[in-house]
């Protein structure tokens, strides 16, 4: 070995190269203010971020109830059209921005990157510190523009101007400044956090630990953090220059337009509000797989470890990853179909939008042959992995009628698409999320969560999904429009709309208090759920391999481990387990068929 | 240590087949990072990407806008171009200053960076010389969209040289207070602001030109 010029160490038979990665010098809070507060510790970090986009997200929740009352039941909460556009505008954006990615990156992906690539910590914590603390102040500014004087924008989650700046809009004075300031913020936060998930799977992963022997969860959370580094600048230039067409009566967007309500010709001339269409959807798009590469990823190993047979097709899902991450940038003009666009411009939108279905049917091929004869655990975690499976399908396969042109001009605005997009990047990405929370929370607290809790929690939330957006899909093909403050059975529409309507409120209510019973079920799990072995899933990867269970500061005892095989070792033709972890060398594995993967 | 890995292509690295016993030998001898480089390195490579990125896609809206019929171009006072040879100096001392740093001449490198720095100050004065002279001439910034573009591309630019010069105090810090135990540490710093400063130079370059040419 020493001819190949690797500095080997020889333990029994196995030969593994001297650590390339510089040894870590990890800092050591002294106090409770630098263990829990102001920490540089990547697992209290993802705690932190979690928490916060979670109490968000209860807003964006609230929000959509009350959205949905005004829908069915009008004035039974008193509301005018301007507080329910702000409702939502924040619902929207709170939960793409502040919950979905907050969560899936800076939770899931500081918890879970130095656990699986087998590092201490992430390789810049101060910075990761920082990027926790500057995402808290983008969701202050955010919150802070609920109580301005004319409350927050409603202009609609994608802020296009004119309207997101002209009066007759709600909150077009401080709250859309408020807006574009908190999101600028974000991105300046997600960019310090970036630079971490990005450099330590490159640049940290333990011995052994090649790329393409990464668990899926990295892989999906990796290129979700480069689309994001190529997708936010698009925001903040978008961002930047409407702020500039705001405060200082520039005209990048902004066309020659008449005062609403007044009359009088603007300040403005020339603009073009299409260009910033452009720029929001460059974002925009990305941003719908920046919330699902690491869905797709975790939903992999979740379906892996609970059917206990190693993850189908495993080249195929990082390529998949990777081209999806890819194509997600030349697909954004479908959002702008009726826009006004070039029919030319329109197919080769449309076309690009249909690829990008080849890679994502692959993978859902994939996780249904990974569950193929596998001897499937129906733990609370699978139950959301399948759950995710189904949704997906079918918000997938609704985006292939919006793909296409003719078939999206018609459906543009109502609640067809609606459904499609809460089914595909709402619900879908929510299951991975609590199966992800059912699956590693006996690592992050040591403790299980409640499994008939667990259950109730999930039938409800997924056949709840399904009563909220199934009939939404009927109410779009009717043609009623979204974003109308009022819908009336009449001549637009037949008068079942008002039933189905009052039927998806009812159900939007019940599956929204439902996650109460979860919330219950954190709390009280936190000190009174049944304990939790080491490794109780028997997974394969790092994150379970740590000498204390949760693991203590600096991951792993003295030793970094050593990685002899990919993560999805399951049910081995003769080994004695049916997983044989990562770390597990061929020496110690007998009699195992694959003994030396 | 060299590692086999690195070597690779990515085509190489995605046809790979982790579950085959012959790759598990070749991946059992990974020993860590997958690009040759340091992790402050490649950080800085992360942030020169993003503000590469950042700044393309405002050249790309200002390649849009300005075809509209409403576009008229500004005067360009003289004085951004004594500003651009201001920079353009500032980076060619900085080339000398890494020279010296690796050759740990830190009295010249000290010179060097207070020369960078008095530049950087000159240069910045110098734009907003430009800005009270083109305000003075009534070209304002809700004017045109020409003129927009003009304040935006300085003022972003601007703001990324303050930031360099952040950088270049800590540098400053670094080569004041060096010993022995880290003049590694003060080289690796010299070493990335100089490469920063560069990029900033380079920046400079691709807005002013855009803005004179186009």
């Amino acid at each position: 070995m020493a001819a190949n010029g690797y500095e080997d160490v020889v333990k029994g038979d196995d030969a593994v190269p001297a650590l390339e990665v510089q040894p870590q010098e990890l800092y050591h809070a002294k106090s409770f203010w630098t263990r829990y507060i102001f920490c540089q510790d990547a697992k209290v970090i993802a705690v932190q971020y979690s928490l916060t986009a979670i109490a968000i997200g209860l807003v964006g929740l609230v929000s959509s109830w009350l959205i949905r009352m005004q829908i069915a039941y009008p004035g039974v909460i008193p509301m005018d059209a301007s507080a329910y556009y702000q409702l939502v505008t924040m619902h929207g954006m709170i939960m793409v921005i502040y919950l979905l990615t907050a969560l899936f990156l800076g939770g899931f992906g500081n918890y879970l990157i130095p656990l699986m690539v087998g590092a201490r910590d992430m390789v810049f914590p101060y910075v990761n510190m920082l990027s926790y603390w500057v995402f808290l102040l983008a969701v202050l500014i955010l919150v802070a523009s609920y109580f301005v004087p004319g409350g927050p924008t409603g202009a609609g989650w994608t802020l296009y101007p004119p309207q997101a700046i002209t009066s007759g809009t709600p909150g077009s004075g401080l709250g859309i400044i408020l807006m574009i300031v908190s999101l600028a913020v974000f991105v300046v936060g997600f960019t310090m956090g970036g630079l971490n998930y990005v450099i330590t799977t490159l640049q940290a992963r333990t011995r052994g630990m090649t790329l393409m022997r990464l668990p899926l969860t990295v892989w999906g959370i990796f290129v979700a953090t480069v689309l994001a580094l190529f997708a936010f600048p698009a925001l903040l230039v978008a961002g930047i220059m409407m702020l500039l067409d705001n405060i200082l009566g520039t005209s990048f967007f902004m066309p020659a337009i008449l005062e609403a309500g007044l009359g009088e010709q603007m300040a403005y001339d020339g603009g073009s509000p299409i260009l910033f269409q452009h720029l929001f959807w460059f974002f925009g798009h990305p941003e719908v797989y920046i919330v699902a590469l690491p869905a797709f990823g975790i939903v992999s190993d979740l379906i892996s470890v609970h059917a206990r047979k190693n993850i189908f097709g495993y080249r195929m899902m990082v390529w998949a990853i990777v081209i999806i991450g890819f194509l997600s940038f030349i697909v954004w003009a479908h959002h702008m179909y009726v826009a006004g666009m070039n029919p030319w411009f329109g197919f080769f939108f449309a076309t690009t939008t249909l690829i990008i279905a080849i890679p994502t049917a692959l993978k859902v091929y994939n996780w249904v042959l990974t569950l193929w004869r596998g001897n499937i655990q129906l733990t609370v975690p699978m139950l959301f992995a399948i759950g995710f499976l189904i949704t997906f399908t079918n918000g997938g396969l609704t985006g292939l009628f919006l793909g296409n042109v003719i078939v999206d001009v018609p459906l543009s605005d109502t609640y067809f698409v609606v459904a499609h997009f809460h089914m595909v990047m709402g619900i879908a990405p929510v299951l991975v999320v609590y199966g992800a929370i059912y699956h590693w929370f006996p690592l992050i607290t040591g403790r299980f969560l409640n499994n008939r809790l667990g259950k109730i929690h999930f039938w409800i939330t997924f056949l709840g999904s399904y009563s909220i957006y199934f009939p939404m899909h009927y109410l779009g093909f009717m043609g009623v429009t979204r974003r109308y403050f009022e819908v009336f059975e009449g001549e637009a529409f037949p008068v079942s709309i008002v039933g189905i309507n009052q039927f998806i409120t009812i159900a939007a209510l019940v599956t929204g208090f439902a996650q109460l019973v979860f919330f219950y079920n954190l709390i009280v799990s936190v000190k009174h759920g049944d304990k939790a072995e080491k490794n109780p899933w028997k997974a394969c990867s790092l994150e379970w391999q740590t000498t204390e269970m949760p693991p203590g500061h600096g991951n792993f005892e003295k030793e970094l481990p050593i990685v002899h095989r990919w993560a999805y070792d399951f049910s081995v033709p003769g080994a004695n387990e049916d997983y044989i972890p990562q770390n597990i060398s061929p020496s110690e594995v007998s009699n195992a068929q694959a003994e030396k993967t | 240590m060299s590692n086999r890995n690195k070597e690779e292509s990515i085509l190489q690295l995605l046809t790979q087949k982790p579950w085959d016993p012959a790759q598990a030998e070749l991946d059992n001898l990974h020993s860590g990072q997958t690009i040759d480089l340091s992790t402050g390195k490649l950080g800085q490579r992360y942030i020169i990407i993003v503000s590469t990125i950042f700044f393309c896609l405002f050249i790309v809206t200002y390649s849009d806008r300005m075809i509209y019929a409403d576009w008229q171009n500004m005067p360009e006072p003289l004085l951004l171009w004594f500003n651009t040879f201001v920079l353009l100096a500032s980076s060619i001392i900085f080339i000398s200053v890494q020279v010296a740093s690796n050759k740990k001449q830190f009295e010249k490198v000290k010179r060097g960076l207070l020369m960078i720095g008095g530049l950087a100050f000159i240069f910045i004065l110098g734009q907003l010389l430009v800005w009270q002279k083109l305000i003075g001439l009534g070209y304002y910034v809700a004017g045109n969209p020409a003129n927009a573009y003009f304040y935006l591309f300085t003022a972003l630019h601007g703001l990324h040289l303050i930031g360099g010069l952040i950088y270049w105090g800590m540098t400053i810090r670094k080569v004041w207070s060096f010993n022995e135990i880290i003049v590694k540490n003060a080289q690796h710093t010299v070493e990335l602001c100089g490469i920063y400063w560069h990029f900033l130079l380079f920046v400079w370059l691709v807005l002013f030109g855009l803005m004179s040419f186009s």
